[in-house]
């Protein structure tokens, strides 16, 4: 029953792909694609930028018995929503946990009236909100915090978020590796070392270790990227916080940013 | 049939009663009497239940169904008998229904809860209707136990040898207050209708209701949402009339075996958007096993709220309130995972990191405060500081190193101190010793690998006897 009406949701996206593409439209490429704004790993990607209304997936989310800092990748995602969501709709973000903090997603764009949060027991509940969220026009994109999940959950997803043009993002534990999924993009993000800033020994602009692993249609990847943060200039009475915006500080060819990194994290 | 301590009967079927036996009576006397006597354990908690599930059941005649004592169901039929044509066909209705369940009952509509109580427990028809002001008249011949009175009191009055009620209303009410108190005064006024008396009703009973009634039983799923669908365009309506919406709504489906299958949504905003609302209820009719189907459906609003008039196009429809799917999507997600779970980030202001968060209701309008953006504040922050074992180079500066759950952290920069001081007003009696104990030193942290921190350090270093202050961690940056 299920398996067949999975069946006619993929035949009717077909159709509609053949029918966009009839109209001389294309492919994804009639929506602008969601960037990153920083060209050396937008350039990467087919279409100049993940596909909206489609599934991409972020390993690097929190551990299930916590251990390594998941702040890199939440901002990350964060990031990324807050640029899916910059011409309005709002982000339902799917939690497994209490603890995602509302001032510091702000500093990465994701403001908070524009953050609907929805806590779920365990991953069957999350999916579920996700695919409730991915029906829903008026978001543009949805995060969810999802330990495990097959090839088939992973299709329904991508299958919602094509349907109705929200954006998936996926947040799993960097320990989730080689379990095949139907997302269009897999990345790894770490920490890396902030930049050393002259005559100044505190911590400097947030860095991301970047690794596009996945990438349909596209080549994998690997960027030390940098979050450099709007200017803390004196609030002009506007109350809202200026958004930062990445850029990349150096593409990796091979190997971690800093000896020893890759040996940490396992 | 039994009570325990001596055994006592403690009810009795219609077959028994013919033989004498009746409750009260000693279980061995009984046994004497009736020798092939079955007799079954008392289970007044079953009892109750099933009356309780009894009174549910009532409610297809009036929202306003109350469990009445030990034996009985109270219904304000006010303004109901029209639905089922008359009074008199209502009970006819009822009776013939609770036969058909094998329940023996005896039923009657009387202006004054009082006067029903006492004609349908000693009266000697099975169903009556009293006329408008005729509870004196129906009261006179029934004994003065009918009155609700204690067995004291209706023992004293039998002593006097005043056994019928009509002979009550003669007396001089002091002579009466005098010997018994209020009781039988009181009695008699609320039996005669002088005395109001509330009904609490089993369910809070609403004043938003749609009722559907089916000459033959439905049970199939297009049916029963095609009725819901009209139920619910009615009690829109209904809603729309009185410029209120919908904070929860019920949907009872009766079923012809007496089972009351309930249907509950609870609602972010008020709403009367019949699409909205139907979708709530239609989720979760798939799930209803509605048995030999249903021949009452009832549709109930148990909270509302002020909702004003919506803008009206030149075409006469409502134009879609501004957050029509975004509000579906969150009270689908409520309803599913509990409301209390859906929420929003709002600002608050407060110094304290923890409390510069409030969690609000998803649609909540957004507030006009603000986070500074000067500050820098982790994305995560743990529900509880976790305290951490660090050493620092000199007593105010940062650590060099940490450990946290079980790993080493070489520190390589750090940023601060960030001086968060508890807010003095939230306790005024505080000593100030005390508070200085609590101000926290914030650390942004590096660590080699460019894993990045919030630390704090607990109150200040004191002289060297004192123990130094202890460390933790409270934030993950990005």
């Amino acid at each position: 029953m299920v398996r067949e009406r999975a069946r006619q949701e993929v035949v009717s996206a077909l159709r509609r792909r053949v029918a966009a593409i009839e109209r001389g439209g294309g492919d994804r490429t009639v929506v602008p694609p969601l960037t990153l704004g920083a060209p050396e790993i937008d350039g990467n990607l087919p279409h100049g930028g993940l596909a909206r209304g489609a599934l991409h997936e972020v390993l690097g989310g929190p551990a299930e018995g916590g251990g390594a800092a998941p702040g890199t990748a939440l901002a990350f995602i964060a990031a990324l929503a807050a640029r899916a969501a910059a011409d309005g709709g709002c982000v339902l973000w799917c939690l497994s946990r209490r603890g995602l903090y509302g001032p510091g997603l702000a500093a990465f764009g994701l403001a908070s009236e524009r953050l609907i949060l929805v806590r779920g027991a365990n991953d069957g509940e999350r999916l579920w909100a996700m695919e409730e969220g991915l029906k829903c026009p008026r978001l543009a994109a949805v995060v969810g915090e999802v330990g495990r999940l097959d090839l088939g959950q992973s299709r329904r997803l991508q299958l919602a978020a094509e349907g109705h043009g929200v954006t998936a993002l996926l947040l799993r534990p960097g320990a989730a590796g080689a379990v095949a999924s139907a997302a269009l993009t897999r990345w790894r993000i770490a920490a890396a070392p902030s930049a050393p800033t002259l005559g100044y020994a505190g911590v400097g602009a947030a860095r991301f270790d970047v690794e596009l692993l996945r990438c349909k249609g596209g080549r994998p990847g690997h960027w030390l990227l940098q979050w450099n943060e709007a200017d803390d200039e004196p609030d002009d009475g506007q109350g809202g916080t200026q958004a930062g915006a990445f850029a990349v500080a150096a593409a990796l060819a091979d190997g971690p940013a800093v000896p020893g990194l890759a040996a940490a994290r396992g | 049939m039994a009570q325990q301590g001596t055994q006592r009967i403690a009810a009795v079927n219609r077959a028994a009663a013919a033989e004498g036996v009746c409750p009260g009576l000693l279980l061995t006397d009984a046994r004497a009497l009736v020798p092939g006597l079955s007799l079954q354990p008392a289970a007044p908690a079953a009892d109750a239940r099933a009356l309780a599930a009894l009174a549910d059941w009532c409610s297809r005649y009036s929202p306003w169904a109350a469990v009445d004592g030990a034996d009985g169901v109270r219904l304000d039929v006010t303004g109901c008998g029209h639905l089922f044509g008359g009074e008199g066909a209502m009970l006819d209705d009822l009776l013939a229904r609770l036969e058909d369940f094998g329940i023996d009952a005896r039923a009657t509509i009387a202006d004054s809860l009082g006067a029903a109580w006492a004609v349908a427990r000693y009266g000697g028809e099975v169903a009556t209707v009293l006329p408008l002001d005729g509870a004196a008249a129906a009261l006179a011949e029934l004994p003065v136990a009918a009155l609700r009175l204690s067995p004291a009191a209706a023992g004293g009055l039998q002593r006097l040898g005043l056994g019928r009620i009509g002979e009550l209303p003669a007396l001089p009410r002091a002579a009466l207050a005098a010997r018994f108190g209020r009781e039988v005064a009181d009695g008699l006024d609320r039996a005669l209708g002088r005395a109001g008396e509330p009904l609490s009703p089993r369910p809070p009973a609403t004043t938003f209701w749609s009722r559907l009634a089916f000459a033959e039983p439905i049970g199939e799923l297009a049916d029963i949402t095609r009725a819901a669908r009209r139920l619910t365009q009615q009690l829109c309506s209904l809603l729309a009339r009185e410029e209120r919406g919908a904070r929860r709504l019920e949907l009872r489906l009766y079923l012809v075996d007496g089972e009351v299958k309930h249907v509950r949504a609870g609602l972010n905003r008020p709403s009367r958007d019949e699409g909205h609302l139907m979708r709530l209820l239609a989720e979760h009719l798939p799930a209803l096993e509605p048995g030999f189907g249903a021949d009452l459906m009832l549709l109930t609003a148990p909270a509302s709220e002020p909702l004003a008039v919506a803008q009206i196009t030149l075409t006469g429809r409502e134009l879609p309130a501004d957050d029509g799917e975004l509000g579906l999507l969150v009270d689908r997600l409520g309803n599913r995972l509990g409301m209390v779970n859906v929420a929003r980030f709002a600002p608050h202001q407060s110094y304290l990191p923890e409390r510069a968060v409030e969690v609000v209701p998803p649609l909540a309008p957004p507030s006009d405060t603000a986070w500074a953006a000067a500050a820098r504040r982790p994305v995560y922050l743990l529900p509880h500081p976790e305290p951490i074992e660090a050493v620092a180079e000199v007593p105010d500066g940062p650590p060099v190193l940490f450990r946290w759950r079980g790993l080493a952290h070489r520190v390589r920069r750090s940023d601060g101190p960030e001086r968060i001081a508890p807010e003095w007003w939230q306790r005024m009696r505080a000593e100030a010793a005390e508070l200085a104990g609590e101000t926290r030193d914030y650390y942004r942290i590096e660590d080699s690998l460019g894993r990045r921190f919030w630390l704090y350090r607990q109150g200040p270093y004191g002289p060297a006897p004192a123990p130094p202050p202890s460390w933790y961690l409270h934030g993950l940056f990005a």
